[in-house]
Parts: structure tokens; C-alpha cells; sequence
């Protein structure tokens, strides 16, 4: 079970966290909602939930609650750019099929 | 797929459902956009990597042309290209006359009380112009989040009044933007340094711009910054600083006060070089080519460039120091100054300005981005993007409001620096037997008599039912929304007859009348009581003859002999010539209490007939 970041994805966290200031990590997770069943989650972590399970790569603390994980599992987060704008992307190996817009997806 | 941002814990949006929000900084000369993205705030550059927007809209037959290319244009086509819009928005026709000269574009004549610029798109208004700004740097930040924005914050200048914040978010709404609020320039540069989540203190804004200078004192208060003090200079800037270094280099090179436009153009353009460079480094090398052919090369340090524009940045610091002085504030009570303005990258400003407040200036934020990345903060925590237990940050209104009471007096309703929005009644009554009608007229100022202050609007209710004078009750309520903008209504209680008024004001204030107005409030507030408690002995005056006449002719002639009558009239006739010729309101109040004392037996028959006739027809054990 593991969940990685780009080398991109990595160096954003840390340069987010440290403006912020405080926080663990990042969290990543899915939650029901959205056109095609499930929809990601990327948040800022102050604390630990007790289902949460916490990784560790390239110096960045992942958290992601146990449910999620199972949908999750082999993800890797990346960062990039399109045209003006840019963000995060979930590569995620378990998707079968997703919304047009991509933000929402079924396992 | 779509590109996502880091939210804060417990705030991720539903698909589709992203709370995308915007700060726009609507400049004189350049404009920003800015968000935050992952808890970054940053302002947006285009596809060319360019942040500022120069605020320059050129109409042409085939459309609209906004930023670079327009401003490129200007040169060719004066009169389709308009620049600095921002100093005639909210502006009516007859303030241009104090603009006038400087405009170089020729005015539609309308019955309108909003000027209307001659463009081969035809006329447009000064509030269409911005929208065009607007529309830029809105699609430049709905393609840079992906998504269409749910609202934005626009800055404004602390001294702005309510015709130029309303014709601002009219500009926004015609650009087709939710406005969730405008915000004071000094406070979103305070709010991009955090200082908002700071201790309660003072803090200064100092802002330098190419043509401007603006100061302004805010003190941060239970979360709620509020502006004690504005000030400046509206034609003083680094463009000055800029002429002072090419006066230098013609003295040096020989050019004389002759020389061509383009040269005095190019040696603006080398100047401002110089001085950037010097920001830098301690020396810069200067050539140019002159008229007759040849070159001139030369050489300029820090300490001459300093030198050469000392005079220009001491009168920015006397600036502050009036503008301390209408705050009531030490210099050594500044707990940060926050520097805006391209022209704060001058290190000897930057100098100076320290030395003067006694504190290190900020400056880690770019000077030219610093109050769009306000915005944008504010701008994220209004979309919801911010856990609840962050504060919201509250804004002032700048100039009391207040309605004309009888002898035109100002009676304060919602006094400066209250948060905003807020909403205020006060009760109202009649002055006259039997009237009907009562005019409102709203009032903005901090002086005690009408004619000193500015009108806003003005109003009246009809419909009050007849009633003896002071038996009505008027209820007057302000309202001023999150944006400044006023909403007056009155009511008469007992029959619910309602009039109102939305304050549109089409009259702006220029900048200095508005610190004129703040300061001679000041310097005037002992003569100003002293005229408003002559004011109040005079209506107090009026009212005592009024009631006496009135009684007088109900029952006068039942009550006093011929004689008595001669009295009581000489006295009313003494207390009316005292109220019309006295200048202090000791002495009518002396003659009221002469006419009171002189009248008293009058009054006790009065008393003594009324109670009569009321118990008339009754037993005495009926009061029992």
C-alpha cells in the first residue's frame, strides 16, 4: 500500500507548508459526491484523525484515512502546468472511469 | 484531467463547486489580479508573463483594446485611448472642470450628469471604461483557476467617497463580477503583511507611486482596521524623482532647456534606468547620444542620485507628519509602515521613511503587488474558503453621516470609523401644530452646521397625519452595506408612511477636499460648538415664540386683560429680536428665561383654565 509524489508534487508541498507556516502535511482522500461517484480530496493536515494512516516521500508526510486508501493505493500526486493554469493532478491506477472534467471518477 | 489546489483542512470543495475568487487591484496607471491558490497568495500574470495591466483602454472601429498595445497606441490616437481612468470615476460633469485641463479627450455634451468621452465607438463613461479593465483581468484569472470566479474584491482609495465606490462596483457589475466587497488600498496592503492577525496597534501605509503619493494611519482595533488619517500629495511620485536625475544629466552633458520631445523622452526613460539600477549597485554609467551627433557618457553614484532627490522624498515625510498630526499620533506610536508603490524601491526612501518613523519599513512583498495579494486574501476568506474562526475583516466608513435638523443643524447618525455595514435609527419629530411633511436631507461630514459639511440627498416624507408639534414620531434608519453604500429611509410610526432614499450621490470629492474636510473639522470643532449651541437657542428661540402665539390665539383674549396682553406680546416681541441680533446663545438664552419668568403667570392660567374645563362636568370624587 503506498501512495507516492512527483518530484514537482514534493517540492510544492514543502513550499506551501512552509508559507503557511503550520500543518503536518497533506492530506489526500476520495468522498462521495460529484458526477461519477467519488471526488478527490487535498487538504492542509493540523491533526491526525484516529483511522489515518501517515507515509512518508520525499520529505512530505502523506496522510490518508484508511477508507481512502483503498482507493488510492499506487496514486501518485503530481503537479503541472496548462496553459495559465496549474495545480494537482491524482494519477491514480484504480480509476475506471471519470467525469469529462476529471475531478470526479468510479473505481 | 482538472488541476487541483490544496484546501484547508475540511474545506475541499465539491467537483465543480470550487469557491474560485479573485483580488483586483483597479490602479490609476497599472492594474493586478490576484488569488490564492494552496494557501498562496500571488498575483496572475498573462500568457506573456506579464503581472501589471497598464490601465489603458483604446476604442477603436473594429473593438476594444486594453493594457500594453493600448497604452502603446496613445501617442497616435489621443482621443479614442484613455488613460487614468480612475480619476474621473464617480465624477460628475461639473468636476471636470478641476480636471480639465489635464484631460485630453473631448466630452460628449449631455443633460447627464455623468461626463460621457467622445470615442469612434462612440461616448462612453468613465464607469464602461473600467469595466473593460475589469473584463481583462477577470478572464485572466478565470483561465488561470480553471473555472469561473464566484466573486471578487476590488481596492479602492481610503478617501474614495460613495459616488466613487458605487461607480466602481457598477464598473464590476457591468463586467459581469459579484462584488463580496470593496476594500480601503492601505488595508489590503496591511492584510497582505498579515497585520490583521496581528496585536492591536498603529500602523502607517506609505504609498509611492509614479505620480502619486498617498499616506494613511490605520489602527487596527478588535480585528477592525479603521482609518484615522489620510494624506498626500496627488502630484508628487517617482516621475518627479526621474525629472529631478535627467535635469542632472542635461546640466552634465550640456543639453540645453531646447531639446527636442523625443530627447527629453529618451533622457526620462535613461533616468529612470539610472535610478533602478542604483537600487541595486552603487554606481551606473549613463550615455547619451546628443543632438548635434556624438555622445555623452558619464557617471552617477548613489550619493548624488540621493542627493538630486533628498528634497523630493522630504516632502513626502512632511506629508506624514501633518497626516500624524490630524491622527494624533507620535511617530514612535507606528508599530509598522508598509510600503506601496514601485517608487519604495528607491533605497533612500526607504531610508528616510525608516528614519523617520523610527521602525524598519516592510517591504518583503513587492511594492507593486502588495494590495492585490490584500485583496486576494480578503477575497478568499469572503468566498469560504477560510475555516470559520478566522475573523472577517471589518472596514469603516471615512466620513459621518448624519441628516439637517431645524437651523441647520448636522445631526450625526453614524458617526466615522463605525464598521461597516451597521445600520442606525434615531426618532424624529414635528416642529409645527398640524405638519405633514417633513424634508430629510442626509448630510456626510464631520462639521456641526449643514453648510460646512456635504450634501448627499435629500428627500421628503408626506403623508404624516396632523398632530400637535412634537407628537410624531419620525424614525430615520441609515444603512450602509459592506461596500460603503448608503440606504436612508424614514418612518412615521403610528400610520407606517415610509419614503427612502439609496444614496447615489453624482458629485465626487477631489482627495484633498476630503482630508480639507477632516482637518478644518478639527481645527474648527471649537467655533463649530460654539455656532451649534447659538443654532440650538435660536430654534429653542423659535419654539418658545411659536407656542406662545399659538397660544396666544387660542386663548389670549380670554385670559388677559388688554394690559397683561401688551406685556406678554412686548416680551415675545424681545425674545424675537434678541434671537434674530444675538451672536452667542448665552444671551438668548437669558431672554428665553425673561420670557418664560414674565409669561409664568400667563402659563398658570393657562394651566388652571385647562384643568377646569377638564374637570368640568365631573364630580371631584371622579379624580380621587
Amino acid at each position: 500500500m503506498a501512495i507516492t509524489l512527483s518530484e514537482a508534487a514534493a517540492d510544492r508541498i514543502r513550499k506551501f507548508l512552509d508559507n503557511r507556516g503550520s500543518g503536518i502535511g497533506v492530506r489526500l482522500g476520495v468522498k462521495t459526491s460529484g458526477c461519477s461517484g467519488l471526488a478527490y480530496v487535498l487538504e492542509f493536515v493540523d491533526e491526525l484523525n484516529e483511522d489515518d494512516v501517515v507515509m512518508e516521500d520525499k520529505g512530505v508526510k502523506i496522510i490518508v484515512d484508511k477508507k481512502s486508501l483503498v482507493y488510492l493505493d499506487g496514486t501518485e500526486l503530481d503537479y503541472g502546468k496548462e496553459g495559465l493554469n496549474e495545480g494537482f493532478k491524482f494519477n491514480n491506477p484504480n480509476v475506471k472511469d471519470e467525469c469529462g472534467c476529471g475531478e470526479s471518477f468510479t473505481v | 484531467m482538472a488541476l487541483l489546489q490544496i484546501a484547508e483542512p475540511g474545506q475541499s470543495a465539491a467537483p465543480h463547486e470550487h469557491k474560485l475568487a479573485a483580488g483586483i487591484d483597479l490602479g490609476t496607471t497599472n492594474s493586478l489580479v490576484a488569488t490564492v491558490r494552496s494557501g498562496v497568495a500571488e498575483t496572475l500574470p498573462d500568457e506573456e508573463g506579464r503581472h501589471l495591466l497598464p490601465s489603458v483602454v483604446r476604442y477603436t472601429p473594429e473593438g476594444v483594446v486594453v493594457g500594453e498595445e493600448a497604452k502603446a497606441a496613445a501617442a497616435e490616437d489621443p482621443h479614442n485611448t484613455i488613460a487614468s481612468v480612475k480619476r474621473l470615476i464617480g465624477r460628475g460633469v461639473s468636476d471636470l472642470k478641476t480636471l480639465g485641463d489635464r484631460l485630453p479627450y473631448e466630452f460628449v455634451d449631455t443633460d447627464s450628469a455623468v461626463p460621457r468621452i467622445k470615442t469612434v465607438a462612440g461616448p462612453v463613461s468613465a464607469v464602461e471604461v473600467s469595466a473593460e479593465i475589469l473584463k481583462v483581468l477577470a478572464a485572466r484569472a478565470e483561465k488561470t483557476l480553471g473555472g469561473p470566479l464566484t466573486g471578487v474584491v476590488i481596492t479602492v482609495p481610503a478617501y474614495f467617497d460613495d459616488a466613487q465606490r458605487q461607480a466602481t462596483k457598477d464598473a464590476a457589475r457591468l463586467a459581469g463580477l459579484n462584488v463580496f466587497r470593496l476594500l480601503n488600498e492601505p488595508t489590503a496592503a496591511a492584510v497582505a503583511y498579515g497585520l490583521d492577525r496581528g496585536a492591536e496597534g498603529i500602523h502607517a501605509v506609505y504609498d509611492l507611486g509614479g505620480g502619486t503619493f498617498d499616506i494613511s494611519i490605520l489602527r487596527l482595533n478588535k480585528g477592525v482596521f479603521e482609518v484615522m488619517a489620510t494624506g498626500g500629495d496627488s502630484a508628487l511620485g517617482g516621475d518627479d524623482f526621474d525629472r529631478a536625475i535627467a535635469e542632472w544629466i542635461m546640466q552634465q552633458a550640456g543639453i540645453g532647456g531646447d531639446a527636442s520631445p523625443q530627447l527629453l523622452r529618451s533622457l526620462m526613460d535613461k533616468a529612470r534606468e539610472a535610478k533602478e539600477a542604483l537600487a541595486q549597485q552603487d554606481t551606473v554609467e549613463i550615455e547619451v547620444a546628443l543632438p548635434g551627433g556624438g555622445q555623452w557618457k558619464g557617471q552617477l553614484d548613489r550619493a548624488t542620485m540621493n542627493r538630486l532627490i533628498e528634497p523630493l522624498i522630504r516632502k513626502t515625510i512632511s506629508a506624514c507628519r501633518r497626516t500624524l498630526r490630524d491622527a494624533g499620533v507620535r511617530p514612535a506610536e507606528i508599530e509598522d509602515v508598509v510600503m506601496v508603490g514601485g517608487s519604495t524601491r528607491t533605497l533612500r526612501v526607504r531610508e528616510l521613511v525608516g528614519e523617520f518613523f523610527g521602525t524598519e519599513p516592510l517591504v518583503d512583498i513587492d511594492p507593486d503587488k502588495v494590495v492585490a495579494i490584500g485583496a486576494a486574501l480578503q477575497a478568499d476568506v469572503l468566498a469560504g474558503n477560510k475555516p470559520e474562526d478566522e475573523m472577517l475583516l471589518l472596514d469603516v466608513i471615512p466620513l459621518s453621516l448624519g441628516i439637517e435638523t431645524m437651523g441647520g443643524l448636522v445631526e450625526k447618525i453614524v458617526p466615522r470609523n463605525t464598521t461597516i455595514p451597521v445600520a442606525r435609527a434615531q426618532e424624529f419629530t414635528t416642529f409645527k401644530d398640524g405638519q405633514t411633511a417633513m424634508a430629510i436631507h442626509v448630510v456626510q461630514g464631520e462639521r456641526e452646521l449643514v453648510a460646512d459639511n456635504r450634501s448627499l440627498a435629500r428627500f421628503e416624507l408626506r403623508g404624516i397625519p396632523p398632530m400637535v408639534a412634537g407628537a410624531a414620531r419620525i424614525r430615520v434608519t441609515f444603512s450602509v452595506d459592506a461596500d460603503g453604500l448608503l440606504h436612508v429611509e424614514a418612518e412615521e410610526l403610528s400610520t407606517g408612511v415610509k419614503a427612502s432614499v439609496e444614496v447615489k450621490p453624482s458629485y465626487g470629492l477631489t482627495d484633498e477636499e476630503i482630508a480639507g474636510m477632516l482637518q478644518s473639522s478639527i481645527e474648527h470643532a471649537g467655533e463649530d460648538m460654539a455656532a451649534r449651541r447659538l443654532t440650538e437657542q435660536k430654534v429653542e428661540a423659535a419654539r418658545v415664540v411659536e407656542a406662545l402665539r399659538s397660544a396666544l390665539a387660542t386663548d389670549g383674549d380670554e385670559l388677559l386683560d388688554a394690559a397683561e396682553r401688551q406685556r406678554v406680546e412686548r416680551a415675545l416681541h424681545d425674545l424675537q429680536q434678541t434671537a434674530d441680533s444675538a451672536s452667542d446663545a448665552e444671551t438668548i438664552k437669558q431672554a428665553i428665561e425673561q420670557l418664560e419668568k414674565t409669561c409664568e403667570f400667563y402659563v398658570e392660567r393657562r394651566m388652571n383654565s385647562n384643568i377646569r374645563k377638564a374637570m368640568a362636568g365631573h364630580k371631584v370624587d371622579e379624580f380621587e
